[in-house]
């Protein structure tokens, strides 16, 4: 009988085979202008809970602070927003239709996430130029990849980066050669070049000049809009200086959500910022 | 279900052999009597010997009587050659001869071979010398009265070598001989193979009871010739035949279990080898991240200095081995700080690196012995106290160097772990590993604690060089052999997991001796290596990985 | 056009594909019409043997290219290799045909020998040389292709990458010296007599091998050029340089580590199926795992990541295995262990380092001479 069922439900007319649908990826849907939603996240790293009952939302195009100290769960969320670490329970969404948690790092990439690390993660053996190349939106599967040229536009769209970043003066210096501040700006500018959706940026200003501090500002605010951000950062000056909206994460919840102003007063944040 | 019918087999199987014995007892004591009252005078045995040379068939029946009785050395090869009509006499004063065919020559040497006067004799016919000549009654006569002189040795395994001899073949006159024997029994094995004996016996009896009693003492017992007359045995009744059919049974599960359990045995003392083998790497890759393909040859160091130590002290090979450990310990222990300190110490955080560098110094090393000691293999001697088995029973039997070898693994391991939880040297290597780093910021000195764990880890091999030296032959290539089988088990077990290492080791010893029956030894190996390509696919980080947020990266 | 552009930028690469061919044409003559009592005849011997360098050459780039540049340490290459000359013995095996010990007419010796009646169905087929040319790409590529499609979708990655690579050659190493498999076991594959129903013998008939040999690395080289000059080139060297942090701009790094490993495969097959006409043999212990490491410490030599240094390292090394062996066979196994400890310690970019390393020092001093 069931074999009988299974044969009808395997020669049946109105479906094709699934291996016949064209594997498309669905677009990203923000008609409800929620660009990410985390739910009832939970994660534990042999019992110590590093996420417990998160709930994030980020709207499109919306500039996010998000402070916590440490411990608080901001690494691993990001893991988790990335494909890099799966969750115990809860659900991720990308839009209205990705669900972060069926997909591996490459294809929350491609759909459009980008991520900065705490740590700059450069291709150090390759140059600012190759690795801005690397980075780019592009066909990235096998084959393509053997074949691809640089065409005049992808070429345009590295200069303009460039400049953004301001490493023109260096685009053939292996990566490994520039300073700390240049990586991060490095890192920023292989973010820009997969022109994602939604960027994460882990502590961006670690290590820079108050210069550079102040033009890292300047470029994540102007991105804002165009791109929905998310800013992990300890700095409180900067934060101050970029935050429209904060989200204070402790112990792997989110204790207190709001404008820089109410955060700083909510007497839970000073307590836990302050020591008991 | 299955619990309640053993129970009420065994309590069968009781009563018949209470009853056995009472009646054995009681045959024993009679027997007795009777040979006290017939014991002949010294000068019988002499005559007796002479009495062979008559033709009467009835006195040269009494003086092979008497003669068994006696006993002296010369009885058993005379009887044993009467049997085979190779006991000859001269013809001119009645000594008597052994004769033995030498290429159509006849050579004849006499039975009391202390007489001066008597010499061998070759010559190409029989001239002067004639047969004793025995008949079938004579025979089976001097049969059986080797058996029980034989069953009367002063040596147990003899005595259960006669009985297994009888079981062969048994034959119902034997019945009364070992009836007589087993009340003057003491060793248990020889007593079971005798009731074993009795009971096959029986089986042939015309008595139903006595089938239903022997049965059951069959099905006790392990003895392949139990088998097979249970397995000939003519049941007069449905449920007699019923009753030996689950006998059959009975003995095939337990023989079959017996066997389980020696494979298994072989599969522990295989995995003690390769758990061995491992453990030292598993500190050196584990605990230091350094791959080391050196490490066989720290292990073949381990094997040639139990094999110096035993050129050294020749007259004292059981006392050799204990001075081996140690001296291989130290010995490879050295070298593998030697190494650490000339070449891996450069070469931290590159591990790919590592791994090309020490395979440079596993050559050398292999180099250095073929010209110290020549390629060919050496021996280590076995002592003696390592050699022959604990026999557990008549189908399993555990070799002592095996049991040996799974007692120094373990010992080994317990030494590592009490070494690695309870001193601060442990507690040095646990931090470095754990967060290099922090430990050199609270004080601890990194290098040191580095050289010291290596040493550790190669004094582990060389310890398993020795085990590995008295299982096989001690040779260059000693350890090329099992540097690939250690890496599978400390890969498997999960990196920087002792207990990991241990459980994986014994696993993959096990699952090899269990696939070996079915598959040969070669297939067997290979199926465990695609096994662990297999497994590590599925669980990259071993059977016992390390966890925590930490090991994530 | 686009090969003349990334030939261009290869400088010592050119240099080499031009030694290469002057090499090609200049042997031929030494060998061939150079009358034998000149001293500038080249012995059929010496023909042979720098075929067979030449084979284990483009061994080296197939290494270099997923050692080099994806940051594989492969140490089951030889089992590639081994597998592309098990696959060009079997079609000579079969050519042999009657001219065996037994004369039997399908079945080769050893299985005579071991009283088989018929072909086992894995030799069918190999007594078309296209089959056989088939399988030697292809079955090496297969085997790569099962193996890194289940080790990378794992993400088994750096010395357990190694060590199960190790495990697989091993594994195949034991399968092969059993003679139920059906490979000659012990013995391998040997006694050929002709290819493509040319002689073996023959001086002709080497020199082509020799050409071919040539003629392979050459290809080789310049296709493996043409992958590293490409994205995927760069791709891969992301992936070696930072795996994670290629994951998260999107590359699918299993499939790229696969299909360049099997890439790689594919050349070592074709190697292996050029080394064993003209060394006249193929048997297990070519699946060695020493066999394995030693042709990663030839591309250590010569300098990973630059294909050509592979090239240099494997002629280097063999011409003095060669040398030693033959002079003093008790120091080679020192030599090469110092080699590996050597090269390892002092010398982590090769020989092609060593050169680069003394032109930037010139460049810099030539600076310092203008200012």
């Amino acid at each position: 009988m069931k074999a009988m069922q299974a044969l009808r439900e395997f020669s049946r007319r109105d479906r094709v085979f699934d291996f016949l649908v064209q594997a498309e990826p669905p677009a990203l849907d923000l008609s409800h202008n929620i660009i990410l939603y985390l739910e009832g996240i939970n994660k534990s790293f042999d019992g110590f809970k590093a996420i417990n009952d998160l709930n994030l939302y980020i709207e499109t195009g919306e500039l996010r602070c998000i402070i916590g100290p440490n411990g608080a769960g901001k690494s691993t969320m990001m893991d988790i927003i990335t494909g890099k670490t799966r969750p115990d329970t809860g659900q991720a969404w990308f839009g209205q239709r990705l669900n972060l948690l069926e997909m591996d790092e490459p294809e929350i990439a491609e759909a459009g996430i980008g991520r900065k690390f705490q740590k700059p993660t450069v291709f150090e053996n390759l140059s600012v130029f190759q690795n801005l190349e690397l980075a780019m939106s592009q066909d990235k599967r096998v084959w393509p990849l053997l074949v691809a040229r640089l065409t005049g536009e992808q070429r345009d769209h590295i200069d303009e980066v460039l400049t953004i970043i301001g490493l023109n003066a260096l685009i053939h210096d292996p990566a490994g050669k520039l300073s700390h501040g240049q990586k991060q700006w490095l890192e920023i500018g292989m973010l820009l070049m997969q022109k994602p959706a939604l960027l994460l940026v882990d502590e961006p200003v670690a290590g820079m000049t108050h210069q550079e501090m102040e033009r890292t500002a300047e470029l994540l605010t102007s991105l804002a809009g165009k791109h929905s951000v998310v800013v992990v950062e300890h700095d409180m000056d900067f934060v101050r200086s970029i935050a429209r909206k904060v989200t204070v994460l402790h112990q792997g919840s989110v204790l207190a959500e709001g404008s820089m102003a109410d955060v700083q007063s909510n007497p839970r944040v000073v307590e836990v910022y302050l020591g008991e | 279900m299955s619990v309640s019918a053993t129970t009420v087999t065994v309590k069968k199987t009781f009563s018949p052999l209470l009853f056995f014995f009472v009646s054995f007892f009681m045959l024993m004591s009679m027997t007795q009597q009777t040979i006290a009252s017939e014991m002949p005078a010294e000068s019988s045995l002499e005559d007796a010997w002479k009495t062979l040379s008559q033709k009467n068939y009835n006195k040269k029946a009494e003086a092979i009587e008497v003669i068994a009785q006696e006993n002296p050395p010369e009885a058993r090869p005379a009887m044993k050659a009467m049997l085979e009509g190779q006991l000859y006499y001269a013809k001119r004063g009645k000594a008597l001869y052994f004769l033995k065919e030498v290429n159509d020559n006849y050579e004849f040497t006499p039975l009391f071979d202390t007489d001066p006067a008597l010499k061998p004799v070759l010559q190409e016919n029989r001239r002067g010398f004639k047969k004793v000549k025995v008949n079938n009654r004579l025979r089976r006569m001097i049969r059986q009265l080797l058996a029980v002189m034989q069953l009367k040795h002063e040596d147990a395994d003899i005595r259960l070598a006669a009985v297994q001899e009888l079981l062969k073949n048994p034959e119902t006159e034997a019945a009364d001989l070992v009836k007589n024997a087993i009340g003057k029994e003491t060793d248990q094995r020889v007593i079971t193979s005798m009731q074993t004996l009795l009971a096959v016996i029986q089986l042939e009896s015309g008595d139903e009871t006595a089938q239903l009693a022997a049965i059951n003492t069959l099905a006790n017992s392990l003895n392949s010739s139990a088998m097979n007359a249970l397995a000939a045995y003519q049941a007069p009744t449905k449920a007699l035949e019923n009753k030996a059919q689950s006998a059959i049974n009975k003995i095939n599960d337990k023989r079959d279990l017996y066997a389980k359990a020696e494979t298994i045995f072989f599969g522990l003392s295989l995995g003690s080898v390769l758990a061995l083998s491992a453990i030292g790497l598993a500190i050196t890759f584990g605990v230091m991240g350094v791959i080391n393909m050196a490490h066989g040859e720290l292990m073949m160091i381990g094997a040639y200095t139990t094999y110096v130590v035993q050129l050294l002290m020749p007259d004292n090979i059981a006392m050799s081995i204990l001075v081996a450990i140690p001296a291989a310990f130290i010995v490879s222990g050295l070298v593998g700080i030697a190494i650490e300190r000339g070449v891996i110490r450069h070469l931290y955080g590159r591990p790919l690196e590592t791994l090309l560098a020490t395979f440079g110094v596993s050559l050398v090393l292999q180099q250095t012995v073929r010209s110290i000691f020549s390629p060919l293999n050496r021996s280590v001697e076995t002592p003696e106290w390592m050699s022959g088995a604990w026999q557990i029973n008549e189908v399993l039997a555990l070799t002592w160097n095996r049991l040996y070898i799974i007692f120094f693994c373990l010992a080994v391991f317990m030494a590592l772990i009490a070494v690695m939880k309870k001193t601060s040297l442990g507690l040095q290597v646990r931090a470095v590993s754990q967060n290099r780093t922090m430990a050199r910021a609270m004080g601890v000195r990194s290098k040191w604690v580095d050289a010291l764990t290596f040493g550790l880890g190669s004094g582990i091999a060389g310890l398993a060089g020795v085990a590995l030296s008295l299982l096989t032959n001690v040779g260059p290539n000693l350890g090329q052999a099992y540097i690939i089988d250690s890496f599978m088990v400390v890969v498997f077990g999960g990196v920087g997991n002792l207990w990991g290492t241990l459980v994986a080791g014994m696993t993959l010893g096990v699952i090899n001796k269990l696939l070996e029956p079915w598959a040969g030894a070669v297939l067997a190996k290979i199926l465990v290596l695609i096994f662990i390509i297999l497994f590590i696919q599925k669980r990259p980080k071993g059977l016992f990985p390390q966890r925590g947020r930490a090991a994530e990266d | 056009m686009l090969l003349m552009n990334i030939l261009k930028n290869d400088k010592p690469g050119l240099w080499l594909l031009g030694i290469l061919l002057v090499v090609s044409i200049a042997v031929p003559i030494l060998n061939l019409v150079v009358p034998e009592n000149s001293a500038f005849h080249l012995s059929t011997y010496t023909v042979t043997l720098l075929g067979k360098y030449l084979t284990y050459a483009l061994l080296a780039v197939a290494a270099d290219l997923v050692w080099g540049y994806l940051g594989i340490l492969t140490l089951g290459h030889a089992a590639f290799f081994a597998l592309g000359g098990y696959a060009m013995g079997m079609y000579l095996m079969r050519q042999i045909g009657e001219r065996g010990v037994y004369g039997d007419p399908v079945l080769p010796d050893f299985m005579v020998f071991l009283s088989w009646q018929e072909l086992p169905w894995f030799w069918q087929g190999f007594d078309q040389f296209w089959f056989a040319a088939l399988m030697i790409i292809l079955i090496p590529g297969i085997l790569a292709y099962v193996f890194g499609y289940l080790a990378f979708r794992s993400r088994v990655t750096g010395v357990y990458l190694s060590i199960i690579t190790q495990a697989m050659t091993y594994a195949l190493m034991l399968a092969f010296f059993r003679n139920e498999m059906g490979f000659g076991g012990n013995n391998g594959l040997t006694d050929f007599k002709d290819i493509l129903g040319f002689d073996l013998r023959a001086d002709s008939t080497r020199i082509a091998l020799f050409l071919a040999s040539a003629t392979a690395l050459a290809i080789g080289y310049v296709l493996s050029r043409i992958i590293v000059s490409s994205r995927l080139g760069l791709a891969s060297v992301a992936i070696r340089d930072s795996e994670s942090r290629s994951r998260f701009i999107g590359y699918r790094v299993e499939n790229i580590k696969l299909w360049v490993f099997v890439f790689s495969a594919m050349l070592a097959g074709i190697a292996g199926a050029l080394y064993v006409p003209q060394v006249g043999i193929i048997n297990p212990g070519e699946f060695s795992p020493l066999n394995s490491i030693e042709l990663v410490i030839w591309v250590a030599i010569g300098g990973r990541g630059t294909l050509y240094g592979a090239i240099i390292g494997a002629l280097l090394v063999n011409y003095s295995k060669t040398y030693f062996t033959a002079a003093l066979p008790e120091i080679w196994l020192y030599a090469l262990g110092a080699l590996f400890i050597l090269v390892t310690l002092y010398l982590p970019k090769g020989i092609v380092g060593l050169w680069s390393l003394r032109k930037t020092r010139k460049t810099q001093k030539m600076r310092e001479e203008k200012t």
